[in-house]
């Protein structure tokens, strides 16, 4: 049995609450909401937080809905709610995707949306989506709220914008009407972080693409995402060639490391294979095949 | 041979003799009242936990315990010094800092000089509780001066390469074993390189070379290793709770070990929690809670958590297998011949009989006919934990049997022949058997074509080749492996076989008491097996006492006979020897009492399940219990026959039993990604006679699970630093059902000619034959691309690289 260090536990009532709660522990006290990546980094004494402050109960944080024309899910949602959520499956059917193949159903039972955006693994699946969605997410401070677009929210690997004194609320995204969407992973094992995953939608309007965000996780790409791909296939027709071509622009841009997961080489191949498997599946769904 | 009669049924509805039943067991085991070592909680006891080295190769310039003493909670911090200062009463070594491993080398208790791999044990702390002891571990400081680590095997014997076993006057990485040699040998080293230089001078005849790699493995049991010691300083009794597959074995270790004398030493091993060979040998924790307790005057716990289980206990494998076959043209083999270079870790802790030190890699010759082999291996040290033949292998057999359908698979890709045909012409013939081979083993019996050739009907082998033709045409990408395995299990033949000295016979005790109910002692230890059903089952075959009316009773030195433990498939072959050896001996008894009690010679008596009857006159007949009432009581027994109906036996084996199979595996590789589907599976198994079908099928769907995790995923690499990558369930990947395909099982049944039951064993069979089926599958898919072999495990990223040309060194860190 792996024995976390002595750490004390404070249950949040509120929100608000919680942010009196992480003044009065201190710098080392650490939110808790899944655990499912908190809870083993303590068992194996790599973090050790001075106080965990548990925000299951936050039915505030809790949700999926529709906002206007943003869909805005809690930062307790879990993954399970998401793989659910009749809202995502409409507008995103790359969500359904992506978290069909996040880790195993009782993480997914437990595991939040919230959680997995802050804990900024360099491989996480919804990463990948919300930068290819150009999602927003609100931080809470004692001081009010501030929204940082997906792409400004990390830092580097394990980085955030969340701060000391601060807490995820909610994430945002646009609704794209028409848009299609699509995940690829590669992981070898079910329920494995990814060797490398592709997150993209695509809108196809009059037989161009007036609309498309990539998204690329595990593999080193900046912010998650893929810019000048995305720009190369805006206004231009949705062909094999043009597909092709924003993927190996894509995989261009990536950085990927070479870990037990694979070599770099092969990773940037899979950035490439994945991308472009991803654009083919999302364009053909915009296009109402 | 008894093996398929239908036995007849008992009153609660278990087959009295051979037959599918619910394992006895499950009842608690699905209850949740299983007993664990770590459910064994004693009043007073406290916890340990072990400080493990950081480094792969360091000195240990100093220790200081002083912050973690003073911590509260703390009982006492013991290190390799004070293990030093502790004289060992007689017998190997000096004193406790070193014990001997199973192969006759030494290993480090806890360090004193250096450290030999990362992981290693360091120190003890002994707290009231297991929180406090693991906190207490991060307040001990150690100061350490690295040193350059050989985690590359094949740079061990570099001249210049750092020297590991220095404490031993060693000045290279060379293993001696303990008849004095550094590399091991079997088969005709002349005859065979002889075949093969005519071979490659004939025209005729073809000579493929391939490296073929074994990786690492970890037998990563569901229960890690523990062991809870008490060493009552009254009487001097030490007893000791411990997860071990061989509690009779390990009890004379401890004797030997701590110079405790045998008789005041009771070994426990309560429910255990999987073993595949990880709980064999016996490990520093164990003993760090031995010297606790005597330390302490407490019973001391030890549990070893899931990283230190995978770090430090005994690995699997670690082969690299330079192999080379000839053959004719038409598909005849010539010869074989291996050249091994053996990973050993940093102690030379393989578990395996004294003169087998590369245990049964003998087998390497395979089902096939030929006259010349010869193998070679080389074992090394590297600062790697030691251990080794662990994880459901024979002994090696493992390594032996994916080398051979390996390397057969490359001579059918080189003759450009079909590789179920090649097999089917180089099989060995059923006339041929007792067949012995090139090495000297001599297999008991098979129907090998016959069992493949049932597999081939049931993969419907023929459709398959036409839809992989099609398939390729249109540049998908589906393969075809075959992997057809022999094993030689059921260790041993005293004669032949011993570990540390002790012969490997297994001893057992039948109590049968006046109500006709029945307790049977084992020598061997269940790990998850089914003992308790499948060996009630084999007495009840003997007797007709039915299997719900006889407990089966291990794992507890103190009520069972002795005998060397459950591992390499020996439990059946052995210990189900001395089951059906001991209620025939418990049978012929009752004959004499029956005889008595029905006035008549016992030569007019015959047998049928569970009575003696008088030849002619069936309604004059005493049924077992009847007989064990009877023996019992006060009836006058004839001369010489003493009361009572027990018997023991002590099972000395002929022979290894051999069973053997055809698998046959079917999947889809996506060569954009690498990614491998196993769409199939086919097993058929021949382990002889089936006791219970049901837990047969159990442990082949276990093994072939497991197959596909060492083929697939499964690996524990280094780094240049001497960092484990396999520390942990997220780096070290285990299959899960969605990687498993619906198991589709076949049978056919050759009894072993020299087990009474003509049973074989089969626990690991579907291990040793999987992984080479799924390879073999993999790269026939991809073999358009010009792949003729790549290492385990095939990830997708080690496909797709095999598929570049530009395969990866699966045993290093990934570059």
């Amino acid at each position: 049995m792996q024995t976390p260090a002595p750490v004390d536990y404070a249950r949040a009532t509120s929100v608000d609450h919680a942010l009196q709660l992480l003044d009065q522990h201190g710098e080392d006290a650490r939110v808790i909401a899944g655990g499912h990546s908190l809870i083993p980094m303590m068992r194996l004494r790599i973090a050790s937080p001075t106080t965990l402050i548990d925000l299951n109960d936050l039915d505030e944080l809790k949700g999926i809905r529709v906002e206007g024309n943003e869909i805005v899910i809690g930062a307790m949602a879990r993954h399970a709610e998401v793989l659910d959520s009749p809202i995502l499956a409409e507008h995103y059917p790359v969500f359904r995707e992506a978290e069909k193949l996040i880790a195993d159903p009782v993480v997914r039972n437990r595991g939040t949306v919230g959680g997995s955006m802050c804990q900024a693994d360099p491989s996480e699946d919804l990463s990948a989506v919300g930068s290819a969605l150009r999602g927003t997410v609100v931080i809470r401070s004692k001081s009010g709220s501030r929204t940082v677009p997906i792409r400004e929210f990390h830092f580097g690997p394990y980085m955030t914008q969340v701060a000391d004194g601060e807490i995820l609320t909610e994430v945002r995204f646009p609704i794209r009407p028409g848009a299609g969407s699509a995940y690829e992973k590669v992981e070898r094992r079910v329920g494995d972080w990814p060797v490398a995953s592709a997150g993209v939608f695509v809108v196809v309007k009059d037989g161009v693409v007036s609309d498309c965000g990539i998204g690329l996780t595990a593999v080193g790409a900046e912010h998650f995402s893929a810019p000048e791909a995305e720009e190369f296939l805006i206004g231009k027709a949705p062909t094999e060639d043009n597909l092709a071509e924003a993927a190996k622009i894509a995989a261009d841009s990536c950085n990927p490391i070479s870990d037990q997961r694979g070599p770099a080489d092969y990773k940037k191949h899979l950035a490439q294979e994945l991308t472009l498997r991803a654009l083919r599946r999302a364009s053909a769904a915009s296009q109402g095949a | 041979m008894t093996a398929v009669e239908e036995a007849p049924v008992s009153a609660a509805g278990n087959p009295i003799g051979f037959g599918s039943m619910k394992r006895k067991e499950d009842q608690r085991f699905v209850r949740g009242q299983g007993n664990y070592v770590d459910d064994v909680n004693l009043p007073g006891m406290l916890h340990g936990a072990i400080l493990r080295s950081p480094h792969a190769h360091a000195k240990i310039l100093s220790i200081d315990t002083s912050r973690a003493e003073a911590h509260p909670g703390v009982v006492a911090v013991i290190t390799g010094k004070i293990l030093e200062g502790i004289p060992r009463p007689e017998l190997l070594g000096d004193n406790f800092a070193w014990m001997p491993t199973l192969s006759y080398d030494t290993q480090a208790v806890l360090a004193t000089d250096k450290v030999r791999f990362q992981g290693q044990e360091v120190a003890f702390v002994i707290a009231t509780d297991r929180y406090t002891a693991k906190d207490a571990l991060e307040l001990i400081d150690v100061d350490y001066e690295p040193l350059p680590a050989v985690m590359d095997a094949k740079k061990a014997m570099d001249s210049g390469a750092p020297v590991i076993r220095d404490d031993k006057g060693q000045t290279d990485n060379s293993i001696t074993d303990v008849m004095g040699n550094k590399f091991w040998e079997s088969g005709n080293a002349i005859g065979t390189q002889e075949a093969i230089e005519k071979a490659k001078a004939d025209p005729n005849c073809v000579v493929v070379t391939q490296d073929i790699m074994y990786p690492r493995v970890h037998p990563a049991p569901m229960e890690t290793c523990g062991s809870v010691a008490y060493l009552d300083p009254v009487s001097g009794q030490l007893t000791l709770w411990t997860t071990s597959q061989a509690p009779h074995a390990h009890r004379t270790v401890y004797a030997m070990v701590a110079g405790l004398p045998e008789h005041k030493i009771r070994i426990i091993s309560p429910d255990v929690g999987g073993g595949f060979g990880n709980k064999v040998g016996v490990y520093p924790g164990y003993v760090l809670s031995v010297v606790g307790s005597i330390v302490t005057g407490k019973p001391v716990k030890w549990m070893e958590d899931r990283s230190e289980n995978l770090m430090s206990t005994s690995f699997a494998r670690d082969y690299h297998m330079a192999g080379t076959i000839a053959a004719t043209k038409d598909g005849q083999i010539l010869a074989v011949d291996v050249d091994v270079l053996a990973d050993h870790g940093a102690f030379n802790g393989v578990a395996q009989p004294t003169k087998f030190p590369a245990g049964f890699f003998h087998i390497f010759t395979g089902s096939y006919d030929y006259p010349h082999a010869h193998c070679k291996v080389t074992p090394v040290y590297t600062n790697k934990a030691p251990g080794g033949v662990a994880y459901a292998c024979s002994f090696r057999i493992t390594e032996a049997a994916y080398f051979i359908e390996r390397l057969v698979d490359c001579l059918a890709a080189e003759l450009g022949m079909d590789p179920a045909e090649l097999r089917l012409k180089n099989l060995i013939k059923p006339e041929q058997f007792p067949y012995e081979t090139p090495t000297g083993w001599v297999y008991d019996s098979g129907q090998y074509e016959k069992t493949m050739r049932l597999a081939m009907e049931m993969v419907g082998y023929d459709e398959l080749r036409k839809e992989q033709a099609e398939k390729r045409a249109r540049g998908e990408y589906m393969g075809i492996g075959i992997s057809f395995f022999t094993e030689g299990v059921g260790a041993g033949p005293r004669k032949d076989m011993d570990i540390l000295g002790l012969g490997m016979a297994d001893g057992i005790e039948l109590r049968v008491h006046p109500t006709g109910k029945a307790q049977l002692r084992l020598s061997v230890q269940t790990q998850g097996q089914g003992h308790e059903t499948t060996y009630a089952q084999i007495v009840a075959h003997e007797l007709g006492i039915p299997p719900e009316d006889i407990e089966v009773i291990h794992g507890d030195t103190d009520n069972t006979p002795f005998g060397l433990g459950t591992y390499g498939s020996r439990s059946t072959p052995v210990s189900g020897a001395a089951a059906a050896v001991v209620s025939r001996k418990v049978r012929d008894k009752a004959r004499l009492i029956a005889a008595a009690a029905l006035e008549c010679s016992p030569d007019d008596l015959e047998w049928s399940l569970g009575k003696w009857s008088v030849k002619g006159d069936p309604d004059r007949a005493k049924t077992i219990q009847e007989i064990a009432l009877l023996s019992h009581g006060s009836l006058e027994l004839p001369e010489g026959v003493e009361g009572h109906l027990d018997a023991t036996a002590v099972y000395n084996p002929p022979n290894l039993t051999y069973p053997y199979g055809c698998y046959i595996c079917v999947v889809d590789v996506d060569p954009g990604t690498g990614q491998v589907k196993i769409r199939r599976f086919v097993a058929v198994d021949d382990c002889g006679t089936r006791i219970n079908p049901m837990i047969v099928e159990g442990q082949v769907h276990g093994g072939l699970a497991d197959g596909v995790g060492m083929a697939l995923m499964e690996l524990i690499a280094f780094d240049e630093d001497g960092n484990c990558l396999g520390g942990s369930f997220m780096d070290y990947l285990l299959p899960t059902a969605m990687e498993c395909p619906d198991w589709e099982l076949g049978e056919t049944v050759t009894p072993s000619p020299h087990h009474p039951i003509g049973a074989k064993g089969v626990g690991e069979s579907a291990t040793v034959g999987s992984p080479a089926a799924v390879v073999n599958a993999v790269i026939d898919a991809i073999s358009p691309f010009g792949v003729r072999h790549a290492d385990m495990p095939l990830t997708p990223a080690n496909v797709w690289r095999a598929i570049q040309g530009n395969p990866v060194r699966v045993d290093m860190a990934v570059e």
